[in-house]
């Protein structure tokens, strides 16, 4: 197969080959056979980022969370930083596929699976950081609501009860929601597949075989799902917002948190799709499925959020000034021009500066540009909620006994590294044995083939 | 694998005879899914890769019941949230903050996320249970491994008398293959 050109701007594409439905399956079948060595080297960096965050969290169980190098009055930093990037990075997975379906956009089909393997997984990996963080991991169960010897109940009115309802049922209904969109292309696999792959597929296909009667309950639960994940997305990165927005430090306690947190979740979750879909498409040479037309798309919706971020930011610092409260004045005084001013302008310059760059259709269809812009915006939105969460902690400007001395350790890296080659592990391992991108729905953006027209075929 | 007697029964159902067509073109399957509504035929089956809205039309089939199964999981899960936190919140009256023991807007996050988790397990439950269903209506019929990928399908439930007929229908609606199963 004659290969098109990565760039977008490079004159003379190669022909593309004919998609057929057939092509479809074949190609996207195909991603499933032998690991080339590309892919075990990526999956043995990621076993290794794992072993490294093990060794740190080990570590840290034996000696306590002094290692995490907490000082008061941070007491919430790398971690929660880390739970709330990687809760941020799941979101775009349920945008693109739950409310882009709801608005019948069919560039989602390529690139839909992608992003809610990639949500699943990353809230499996945000779910890890609240039991790191609570020191004594053996404890975790006394987060979960059960009356505890005394009949005493959780408290209700805590924004943290309300996260982990949140990040409960967000796990919950995205798994379901992946695993309804895989039936159909797990049985296309399986019709195609031989060896231990067939007998994998015949069991996980859970008896598919495209009947009108199994698509006639299909289509409409898939509706559902889409209808009721849409408000779920949009809850829970707001839920997550009011952990702080609920609390009285300054620079925390700002109406503005919900749809600005939703936003950057966005954001960084379409950046993190781009940066997962560029190495992806050239690995399992999928070219002619997942094309530049896709990458402009996400483009767009990167630069759209990025609009709204670079909004919030001006918003949030025009009203530290107009709005009047000292603390909060000073809070972003200390955000631009405090110790931690790098993290402050790594933010700023990453997410509020970056994205006008993605105006340019040259920048939106370069694919090399979209991927190196995608790591700065998860660079910067990685740094965002560092600063919101550790730097305002630190400089929390009306506490006496602030010592300024926070700074994060050997541990939080090394859990954090950790926490990515979690991530990569579950999403490489996925690519290899799960169909990566829809089959079924590929299908549906093609011409049907008629006899009248010869289409399709 | 041999199943112990009465469950065979209920997973290896005899095969259902009938005449399996396989289509290469959509609009020949639309054209054979009317023929065989006009001959009378209501209890064939058609595969396709893919769901398509021509399909659905020609079939014309009742509305889905799983839409029912997800609006009784939803309320039921709203009523579920409402439930757990003022059950809670009254079983052990702790003041916090000022604000009524039992104080509904902190609440309603509970109540929707409740309503959203199980109105999904509801609907997961409903297609699987109803997808059953149907799969036990119509037994063990003909399938080809061609229908998830590029062919659409019809299968109809024929006897050895009324095969011959059927065969001919779905000849005549440019069938690329027709086979007794």
């Amino acid at each position: 197969m004659a290969q098109p050109p990565v760039t977008g701007t490079a004159p003379a594409p190669a022909p593309a080959p004919r998609v057929t439905y057939d092509y479809v399956t074949r190609a996207i079948a195909r991603t499933l056979g032998q690991p080339s060595r590309g892919y075990y080297l990526l999956l043995g960096s990621a076993v290794t980022l794992l072993a490294i965050g093990i060794a740190c969290l080990l570590l840290l169980l034996r000696y306590g969370l002094g290692l995490a190098g907490y000082s008061m009055p941070t007491y919430w930093a790398v971690y929660i930083t880390c739970f709330v990037f990687w809760v941020g990075i799941a979101h775009s997975g349920t945008l693109i596929s739950a409310i882009l379906f709801l608005f019948r956009s069919g560039w989602r089909t390529a690139v839909y699976r992608v992003a809610e393997a990639m949500t699943v997984f990353a809230v499996m990996t945000a779910g890890l950081f609240p039991l790191i963080h609570i020191g004594r991991q053996w404890y975790f169960y006394w987060l979960v609501p059960y009356p505890n010897e005394r009949g005493l109940w959780p408290n209700f009115k805590s924004p943290l009860i309300w996260d982990e309802f949140a990040i409960g049922t967000y796990f919950t209904v995205s798994t379901v929601f992946l695993i309804m969109g895989l039936i159909p292309d797990i049985a296309a696999a399986r019709d195609v597949a031989t060896g231990w792959r067939k007998k994998l597929y015949t069991i996980t296909a859970l008896g598919w075989r495209g009947t009108n009667e199994q698509w006639r309950h299909y289509r409409p639960a898939y509706l559902y799902l889409a209808a009721l994940a849409t408000p779920l997305v949009l809850s829970v990165h707001s839920v997550v917002s009011w952990d702080f927005a609920m609390a009285q430090v300054p620079a925390w306690h700002e109406t503005l948190f919900a749809p600005y947190f939703v936003a950057g979740a966005i954001y960084s979750g379409c950046a993190m799709v781009i940066t997962l879909l560029v190495p992806l498409r050239k690995l399992f040479r999928l070219e002619a499925i997942v094309t530049e037309h896709h990458f402009e798309n996400l483009a767009k919706l990167v630069l759209l959020t990025g609009m709204i971020m670079c909004y919030a930011y001006a918003v949030e610092y025009f009203i530290a000034w107009y709005g009047g409260p000292r603390p909060e004045r000073d809070a972003f005084w200390y955000r631009a021009f405090g110790p931690y001013w790098w993290a402050g302008w790594t933010m700023n310059v990453c997410n509020a500066f970056l994205p006008w760059l993605l105006w340019s259709k040259k920048v939106r269809t370069n694919i090399t540009a979209l991927f190196v812009i995608s790591i700065f915006v998860n660079l910067g939105m990685w740094m965002e909620r560092f600063v919101i969460i550790a730097l305002h902690l630190a400089g929390e400007p009306f506490e006496p006994y602030v010592k300024h001395g926070y700074n994060p350790t050997w541990a939080d890296w090394g859990i954090m590294a950790g926490s990515f080659g979690w991530f990569f592990m579950w999403f490489l391992l996925f690519v290899k044995n799960f169909p990566a991108v829809s089959i079924a729905e590929v299908k549906e953006e093609l011409p049907p083939p008629a006899r009248a027209a010869g289409g399709g075929r | 694998m041999r199943l112990p007697g009465p469950l065979a029964a209920i997973f290896r159902r005899p095969a259902t005879p009938g005449v399996l067509a396989v289509f290469g073109h959509l609009d020949a399957t639309l054209a054979a899914v009317a023929e065989l509504r006009r001959a009378g035929h209501t209890e064939f089956t058609v595969y396709s890769p893919l769901a398509r809205h021509e399909l659905e039309r020609a079939l014309d089939q009742p509305t889905s019941p799983v839409r029912m199964w997800t609006l009784v999981g939803g309320v039921a899960g709203c009523a579920i949230g409402a439930w757990l936190t003022l059950y809670m919140s009254y079983d052990w009256p702790v003041q916090v903050g000022g604000k009524p023991i039992g104080s509904i807007p902190p609440y309603v996050v509970i109540m929707f996320e409740m309503t959203v988790l199980f109105g999904a397990l509801t609907t997961l439950l409903g297609v699987l249970l109803n997808v059953l269903l149907a799969a036990r209506h119509q037994g063990t019929i003909a399938y080809d491994p061609r229908f998830t990928n590029d062919k659409f399908g019809v299968f109809v439930p024929a006897d050895a008398a009324r095969a011959a007929a059927v065969e001919s229908l779905l000849k005549r609606c440019a069938a690329e293959e027709v086979r007794r199963a």
